[in-house]
């Protein structure tokens, strides 16, 4: 059994972001005032937490990012090896099982019964009744009476192992922590007070909640459609989790692809001032006057235009739906860097000024060294700022995208695409709403973990903005 | 004031030719229009004869930037760029791409009616929930109201406004029936439409305005007047009400006005979910149907109006602050 690796074009971006990110965190991390920076967003509760949350999210979209075809077996020996049309990732390795457990049509998560009435024959007498699913407790001989109770031990069980999981984690942690507090209790008095640097206790609970959920639905994954399946009786649970590389692809790449313009225009117009200055002005004005939508609308539907005539591009359809977003992330990139860069020139005119920078004027230093060397190191926590924080909102962006018909291929999984198909659903009667459901909690989790993050990432990098947070004032009566 | 108008006008227009460039270039370089022909006209097998005729009724027929056969000045002016420029400029939209080739210009001038019926109370009753629901957080800031409120707030503006019409049009039209599903009767009939969408989109935008607006309320309320006021024995809700709201107007009117050019350009989402024929409607239905012409009318319409309302935000300064000069 032979493969043959397939390195889509939003592979390799998102692979090289990770290498790019992984060096150049090692190092910034090398700095010891960055490193206090760091500290503080780790050291923040809720940017704590959503940290590992979205970490969870980044292991699935990677793992969603290994792409291969396989082999197939060959029709005469000696003949040229032919590879599957299908594209699989090693998360559709992980989720082998789901992928076989294809129902022809909607059911209800966890159920044992197809929504929709059929005619079949039983005990020789042809009825209408709700047929059993394919795959979904398939295993129960008498479901009436065995579903409940398998599902429970099944869900219990899944939860127990998780909890195991998280205590071993605690117990590693605490054992670790055992050192800086004297000993082993004193360490756990100190978390269970929240008297410790990190945010161990709010850690601790998020590590405890997500291993629950994520045993539990393991457990049963196995057996039932957790989340439902869809029309063509594909499980929900497995396109929700497919959905989160395609709001990775865009969240990441969109910004990165804003990144260069804004900042070599921003910084160029700052220093530069004059002619440049105007033109660089002359270019933001004109394109953020245009509204958004239309604009990547426009852009979108030439991509299109061009895709349908060259069907030599691409080998399979997986290829064209990922060439696809990776334009519409380029688009989104290239109409969206006037905010950044309009604050980009702001900074660049004030660092401008600053001693130092007339210190290396006097010594003599050329222009473009000193925008390399002196400017642009101190506006990159702008980048980063901006970077954090349009992520959360290219997400929501994307789904609005594809409603409008000018996002993601329907052909790959996104959860645009989901709450898509989601409003139609939610008309029928009985209303189908699990893929609604589905893409809501997704997208919340995945969305607000990003929001909160970036807030942390915000405060600790940029202390004089306006913070947008409340903070209880404990113990002080005003 | 007055050369002050004169030279936002200008940079306005060269804005305006400027996007027009952009959208030119976009829509017949990217693609000939030869290929906008074969797409409009659809089937496997356009003949050229075809192709030259629906140019030729659409007036794509010269060439694009520069027109050699002609003499002097009309080698510039007989060609596409010139001619689409110019009418456009002069708000003449001409027709459609599409084969029933409606007129552009009299669809904009209907729907603009049916969107603005959606989109101005809605951008009114907007700034007043969201700045009254900011001053209750500040009001009692630092307090568990302020904290559970802004931790709404995140977990609102973290939910897609397609959520919030998905689950309201489940709730309100198809559970409950206050409402219908969707649709648009003109009149007063129209009201009981607009009401949904304009709650929910109402709902869908507080969370991420409210917590700006409460950011800018408590960097007022950290400057010098503020303890003045509460110094000479103001109640601590007049220093809000009389002091720091007037204050705070100013980057509250810059962040609204953003908004200003989808008063009249209506809401994309809202209008398809909703059946509202406004000009979002309009847009989506082009977008579908790859309608080049239309989608290239709303872009130029869209920077129009935005040009405008951000001169009109600057004329609103002076007037909310009468310190400030526009020179």
């Amino acid at each position: 059994m032979g493969f043959k690796f397939v390195l889509l074009w939003t592979d390799a971006a998102l692979w090289a972001v990770v290498l790019a990110v992984a060096i150049g965190l090692r190092r910034w991390l090398a700095l010891p005032q960055s490193r206090a920076t760091w500290a503080k967003v780790l050291h923040d509760a809720p940017a704590a937490c959503s940290a590992l949350v979205l970490s969870l999210f980044v292991v699935v979209a990677l793992a969603d990012s290994v792409h291969f075809r396989r082999a197939l077996p060959a029709a005469q020996p000696g003949a040229a090896t032919a590879h599957d049309a299908r594209v699989e990732s090693l998360l559709d390795l992980a989720l082998a099982r789901q992928h076989a457990m294809r129902e022809t049509s909607y059911s209800a998560p966890l159920a044992y019964l197809g929504i929709t009435k059929e005619s079949m024959v039983r005990d020789g007498q042809l009825v209408r009744d709700h047929p059993r699913l394919v795959h979904g407790g398939a295993h129960l001989a008498d479901p009436s009476s065995q579903w409940a109770g398998d599902v429970a031990s099944r869900a219990l069980a899944g939860a127990g192992g998780g909890l195991l999981f998280a205590l071993a984690i605690v117990a590693l942690v605490v054992a670790v922590q055992r050192r800086a507090f004297g000993s082993a209790a004193a360490a756990w008095r100190a978390i269970r007070h929240d008297r410790t640097a990190l945010p161990l206790r709010a850690l601790f609970s998020t590590v405890v909640a997500v291993s629950l959920l994520v045993g539990a639905v393991a457990a049963l994954a196995g057996h039932y459609h957790v989340l439902g399946t869809d029309r063509t009786g594909n499980d929900v649970l497995v396109l929700a989790l497919k959905s989160v590389r395609t709001a990775f692809v865009i969240g990441v790449l969109s910004t990165l692809a804003t990144l260069p313009i804004a900042l070599a225009l921003g910084v160029l117009a700052g220093y530069l001032k004059g002619w440049v200055d105007e033109v660089v002005q002359y270019l933001y004005t004109t394109l953020s006057s245009v509204p958004n939508v239309l604009l990547i609308a426009a852009c979108v539907l030439m991509v299109q235009v061009a895709l349908d005539q060259h069907p030599e591009w691409f080998e399979t359809g997986a290829e064209r739906a990922d060439l696809k977003v990776f334009l519409l992330c380029v688009i989104l990139g290239v109409t969206g860097w006037s905010t950044l860069c309009r604050l980009v020139r702001a900074e660049t005119l004030k660092i401008a000024e600053l001693d130092y920078v007339q210190a290396a004027t006097a010594f003599g230093i050329g222009r473009a060294r000193i925008m390399a060397r002196h400017i642009v190191p101190n506006v990159v926590h702008l980048v980063l700022i901006s970077t954090v924080l349009s992520f959360s909102d290219l997400i929501l962006y994307e789904a609005v995208l594809t409603y409008v018909g000018v996002g993601v291929d329907p052909s790959m999984a996104s959860f645009g695409g989901l709450i898509n198909l989601a409003r139609s659903e939610m008309s029928r009667d009985p209303a189908v709403w699990w893929s609604f459901a589905a893409a809501f909690g997704f997208m919340v989790t995945l969305v607000l973990a990003a929001n909160l993050f970036a807030d942390g990432v915000r405060d600790a990098f940029d202390p004089r903005a306006r913070s947008r947070r409340a903070r209880l004032r404990r113990g002080v009566v005003t | 004031m007055g050369a002050y108008i004169v030279r936002r006008l200008a940079y306005g227009l060269a804005v305006l030719v400027g996007v027009n460039l952009l959208t030119f270039f976009l829509f017949f370089t990217v693609n000939t229009p030869d290929d906008m022909a074969r797409l409009n006209i659809g089937g496997k097998r356009v003949t050229q004869e075809q192709i030259d005729k629906w140019k030729a009724e659409r007036g794509y027929d010269r060439p694009l930037y520069w027109n050699a056969a002609e003499n002097g000045g009309a080698k510039l002016t007989r060609t596409v760029l010139w001619e689409r420029s110019v009418s456009l400029l002069v708000l003449d939209f001409g027709r459609s791409d599409s084969a029933r080739s409606t007129d552009i210009g009299h669809e904009v001038a209907t729907r603009m009616g049916v969107s603005l019926q959606l989109a101005l109370p809605l951008f009114l009753l907007q700034l007043v929930v969201s700045v009254a629901f900011s001053l209750l957080l500040v009001f009692f800031r630092s307090s568990a109201i302020d904290f559970w409120g802004v931790v709404l707030c995140v977990v609102m503006l973290s939910i897609s406004a397609l959520f919030y019409i998905i689950v309201g049009q489940f709730l309100f039209a198809r559970l409950l029936r206050v409402v219908p599903i969707s649709g648009y009767a003109p009149g007063l009939d129209a009201v009981r439409f607009l009401l949904l969408p304009v709650a929910l989109s109402l709902l869908a935008r507080l969370g991420g305005e409210a917590r700006l607006y409460r950011a800018m309320f408590l960097e007022e309320m950290g400057k010098d007047y503020v303890r003045t006021a509460r110094a000479k024995g103001l109640a601590e809700q007049s220093v809000l009400l009389r002091h720091v709201l007037r204050n705070a107007l100013m980057p509250i009117v810059t962040s609204a006005g953003a908004y200003l050019p989808y008063v009249f350009l209506g809401s994309l989402v809202f209008e398809s979910f909703f059946g509202i024929p406004g000009l979002g409607a309009f847009v989506i239905d082009a977008i579908g149907g790859q309608d080049f012409a239309i989608v290239r009318t709303m872009v130029f319409l869209g920077s129009l109006l935005y040009i405008v309302s951000n001169a009109l935000i600057d004329i609103a300064y002076t007037w909310i602050d009468p310190r400030v000069r526009l020179a």
